[in-house]
């Protein structure tokens, strides 16, 4: 009934669709910066001046921010929005490619069986790490200054008039040296990890190894899981939460973790469900998928969670200099955005997955899971553009062609990598019991 | 059909029946209690007695009787509630999450579990009852009933009425969940008693079950329905806790991580008083057995998990602190680890961070001396995480002529042994008169164990 050792091919028309997609990216992408090259930064002075009346009580920076950048040069808008679309991805399909991990390593330390055959889905993600590597190094080095105000001399230097005292408090944490070796320890940490497990899951297959080899990999797993918990959380403070580098809030690293976590699992399910419409993974059934499915609607529900007890402690405090995060997404353009992520990331799937039977079909979990995997996206949006580009950000073809090249990228590397080793892992210790899952 | 695969151990060992399992369960129900447990009683009823001079003073002359003063208005009343809620959160966490998550090892522990989350809660509730100082008013003052009935309309903007509702909720569906677990175990001892007493008295509390195949299906059904309302309840309840805190601009308590970290908390303690509770109750009614060695390990590596998770939210908040520039919450901190409490900081981060990381040792984690050690250390770390938090937080007030240290009196010990008292009791009659592990579930998970397959 099942063969054990199927392998996916990664067809022509498949190649073909997202070679597509990366043409009509790039179309895009190019149309967009042409139209913004055209366009400038209108809306400023009118934005700045509303908010900043706000703001100036409480902080100053949106009025000394304003005022530096009339002086300094500054790098022209389309070119900074270009930096902000590339930083939105390289923090979505970073969180993605380490979710892959994630599932896979927690699968182990759980010792779970529902989901052994959806194993090699999710180590087929990790393989974004080194790309994800590149790409967060590389548009770092380019863009560091137009993405990370922290990132200027002027800041530190008690005789500038630019002298910032708070953000040279945070020196001892927010310098170059420090900043760039834990960018490295975290991604090159994760993709360790991720090679030695890959290593190991495939032995199994032609080795066999059993019981073994199982908690080799197991043991590994929780190291991972360790290294894991401290390396979120930082690289969320390092990467995204320093961006509006005066803010702080100590909930940030979880609160991308869940943002990351439940795209993950949104795209496992769209992976396994690509597989089994093209005739792969039959032993993959309705059972599977709506255990899954729970998943995508409980951290779903815990995303919320984190978000809600992130705003209302800030909003119930109302201390000024934590409050601006939420006054610069409420008050501004970014408005819509803001309402819109907590409805597809929350109401939306809430109740698009409550019933038993949604859970167990393909084309509502496809839905689904397309619609979480955005809303997300835009939870990323939302945490980056308000800080990068101020009163100039929008949302059009620049970040939709951004994110196809991403997209089309990022699946290519997946599906290939998937192509190469069998789907199942046919000797792991769980899969019998995976075969009869019934709930 | 349904497969074991070889990396499961047997959860139930001995090679027991399911006639054994009744006998060896029911046992101490039917028959007279033992020595040490009339021991054991004594000394309970004994501190609740002691501790019952306390509350009565309390009542008597108010709550001048404790140590509070103007600046450290809130001090052990409310780092025992919130201990005690802590503890009261593994039981349903037991029956509800690991239920959802379908692991079969929860059924030798759910009941005793349950049990010690009913008792924790109201011992939780006992301190701000008492703290309202007229108890008798103090009920409908917490409701939310208009002016015109004479009390105030309760101040919806405040956690503390949010308490009132998360923790209410929380008993009563704990409350139901753990007595329709009881209810196949009830027909159990009715069908095996023999005098007229204890046969009316199970057959009442067993709602005339038949153990039918209706009776087994609607029983699953409301496990499972009642399992997906407790999961979302059991985090409310310690987020709301902490949000007492947490909605606050006092420097140590402003900080958005509070609500997880704190459920992250109640899970780490509430488990290490379950271990507490089990291999106590374990060794004195001989359910080696069920509470077999790897279910410990379990638990301690739950303990493990939620203790590291409690920890990197300290060393979060203590980042963060220093991270955001603003004085007052960098004070806070280092006035925690430096300051006239440093003891009680020093004594939670080695109690709660680092004497759970020796679980990571097999050897440790599968001891049971090791464990019924930790477990205690780890409780004794989770109090003075509360004290530090309130305590520290609140003893530096805004103008340094107002600060102040905190000193309890005889009334501060009396009310937490009264809640001792009253816990211990508790416990000690349910394990008497109710069969300590769910009799009907470990039935269905006996032979369970290696690369089996079973219709």
């Amino acid at each position: 009934m099942t063969t054990f050792d199927e392998k996916y091919t990664f067809t022509a028309k498949t190649k073909r669709s997202l070679a597509i997609t990366l043409a009509v990216g790039i179309v895009l992408l190019v149309v967009g910066i042409f139209m913004n090259m055209g366009d400038g930064g209108h809306g400023e002075e009118h934005a700045a001046t509303a908010v900043s009346e706000q703001l100036v009580a409480s902080t100053g920076r949106v009025v000394s921010e304003a005022a530096a950048g009339g002086e300094s040069h500054e790098t022209a808008t389309w070119l900074k929005r270009l930096y902000t679309d590339l930083w939105i991805n390289n923090m979505f399909f970073v969180g993605l490619g380490v979710i892959g991990l994630f599932f896979f390593a927690l699968q182990y330390a759980a010792q779970a069986y529902w989901s052994t055959a959806m194993l090699r889905v999710a180590m087929a993600i990790g393989n974004w790490l080194p790309f994800a590597f590149l790409l967060i190094i590389g548009v770092f080095f380019v863009g560091k200054h137009d993405l990370f105000h922290w990132t200027h001399d002027y800041l530190y230097d008690p005789n500038s008039p630019d002298f910032d005292a708070i953000i040279n408090g945070k020196k001892a944490y927010l310098n170059m040296p420090f900043y760039l070796g834990r960018m490295i320890v975290f991604l090159g940490g994760w993709y360790m990890f991720f090679l030695y497990m890959k290593k190991h899951a495939l032995a199994e297959d032609i080795e066999g190894g059993g019981i073994e080899r199982w908690k080799k990999i197991r043991s590994s797993a929780a190291w991972f899981l360790v290294f894991f918990a401290v390396s979120s959380s930082m690289s969320a403070w390092d990467w995204v939460m320093s961006i509006d580098t005066h803010w702080f809030s100590t909930m940030f690293g979880w609160y991308v973790f869940s943002s990351w976590w439940v795209s993950g699992l949104a795209l496992i399910t769209l992976l396994v469900i690509f597989l089994k419409e093209q005739g792969y993974l039959s032993i993959v059934n309705e059972n599977h998928l709506h255990d899954i499915g729970k998943f995508i609607f409980g951290f779903s529900i815990f995303w919320t969670y984190l978000w809600f007890s992130q705003f209302l402690l800030i909003y119930y405090a109302n201390i000024p200099e934590e409050t601006v995060y939420f006054v610069e997404r409420l008050t501004t353009q970014y408005r819509p955005v803001f309402y819109i992520n907590i409805f597809i990331n929350f109401v939306f799937p809430f109740l698009a997955l409550m019933t038993r039977d949604s859970k167990r079909q393909m084309a509502i979990l496809k839905i689904v899971s397309v619609i979480v995997l955005a809303g997300h996206w835009l939870d990323f949006y939302l945490m980056i553009t308000p800080g990068v580009m101020k009163y100039d950000g929008g949302f059009g073809f620049m970040e939709i062609g951004t994110t196809l090249i991403y997209l089309a990228i990022f699946l290519w590397v997946v599906l290939n990598n998937l192509a190469k080793h069998p789907l199942i892992a046919k000797n792991h210790p769980t899969l019998q019991e995976s075969l009869h899952h019934h709930i | 059909m349904h497969v074991t695969s070889q990396i499961r151990e047997p959860l139930i060992t001995g090679g027991k029946t399911m006639a054994d399992v009744s006998e060896d369960l029911c046992r101490q129900v039917e028959g007279k209690p033992s020595k040490s447990w009339i021991v054991a009683f004594t000394v309970a009823v004994s501190v609740l007695t002691i501790g019952a001079i306390s509350a009565g003073t309390l009542l008597w002359e108010g709550v001048g009787v404790w140590g509070l003063n103007k600046t450290v208005g809130w001090a052990w009343d409310i780092t025992n509630f919130v201990w005690w809620v802590g503890i009261g959160h593994a039981g349903t966490l037991i029956s509800a999450v690991l239920l959802l998550f379908r692991q079969k090892w929860r059924m030798s522990i759910n009941r005793a579990a349950e049990a010690m989350t009913i008792f924790a809660v109201i011992c939780a509730a006992m301190f701000p009852a008492f703290h309202m100082g007229r108890l008798w008013l103090g009920f409908y003052w917490a409701l939310p009933l208009p002016n015109t009935f004479g009390s105030l309309w309760v101040n919806f903007n405040s956690p503390l009425l949010w308490d009132v509702f998360a923790i209410s909720t929380y008993f009563s569906v704990s409350l139901v969940f753990w007595y329709i677990g009881l209810v196949p175990d009830f027909a159990t001892i009715r069908d095996r008693a023999k005098n007229k007493v204890s046969k009316m008295i199970y057959g009442g509390l067993s709602l005339g079950w038949t153990g039918g195949a209706k009776d087994w299906s609607r029983y699953e059904s409301v496990s499972l329905i009642l399992a997906g309302l407790a999961t979302p309840l059991v985090l409310s309840v310690h987020t709301i806790v902490s949000m007492d805190f947490a909605t606050s601009v006092i420097p140590g308590w402003h900080t958005t991580i509070f609500p997880p970290y704190f459920v992250a908390g109640a899970i780490f303690s509430g488990f290490a008083m379950v271990l507490t509770l089990l291999l106590i109750t374990r060794k004195v009614f001989h359910l080696e057995d069920y509470i077999t060695i790897q279910h410990i390990e379990l638990m301690n590596i739950i303990i493990i998990v939620t203790g590291s998770i409690v920890g990197i939210a300290y060393i979060t908040e203590f980042f963060i602190a220093w991270y955001s520039g603003v004085p007052a919450e960098q004070y806070a901190f280092i006035n925690r680890a430096t300051g006239p409490y440093w003891w009680a900081y020093v004594s939670m981060m080695t109690a709660n961070v680092v004497s759970p990381q020796v679980f990571w040792i097999k050897k440790i984690r599968t001891s049971i001396v090791a464990t019924f050690i930790l477990s205690i250390i780890v409780n004794i770390g989770m109090w003075f995480e509360r004290f530090v938090i309130i305590v520290t937080s609140l003893h530096r007030d805004y103008v340094p002529s107002s600060w102040a240290m905190f000193y309890p009196t005889k009334h501060d010990v009396g009310m937490y042994l009264f809640s001792f008292g009253f816990f211990f009791t508790a416990y000690l009659l349910f394990s008497k008169f109710f069969p300590v592990v769910n009799i009907a579930e470990v039935k269905s998970i006996l032979n369970t164990d290696g690369e089996k397959t079973t219709d």
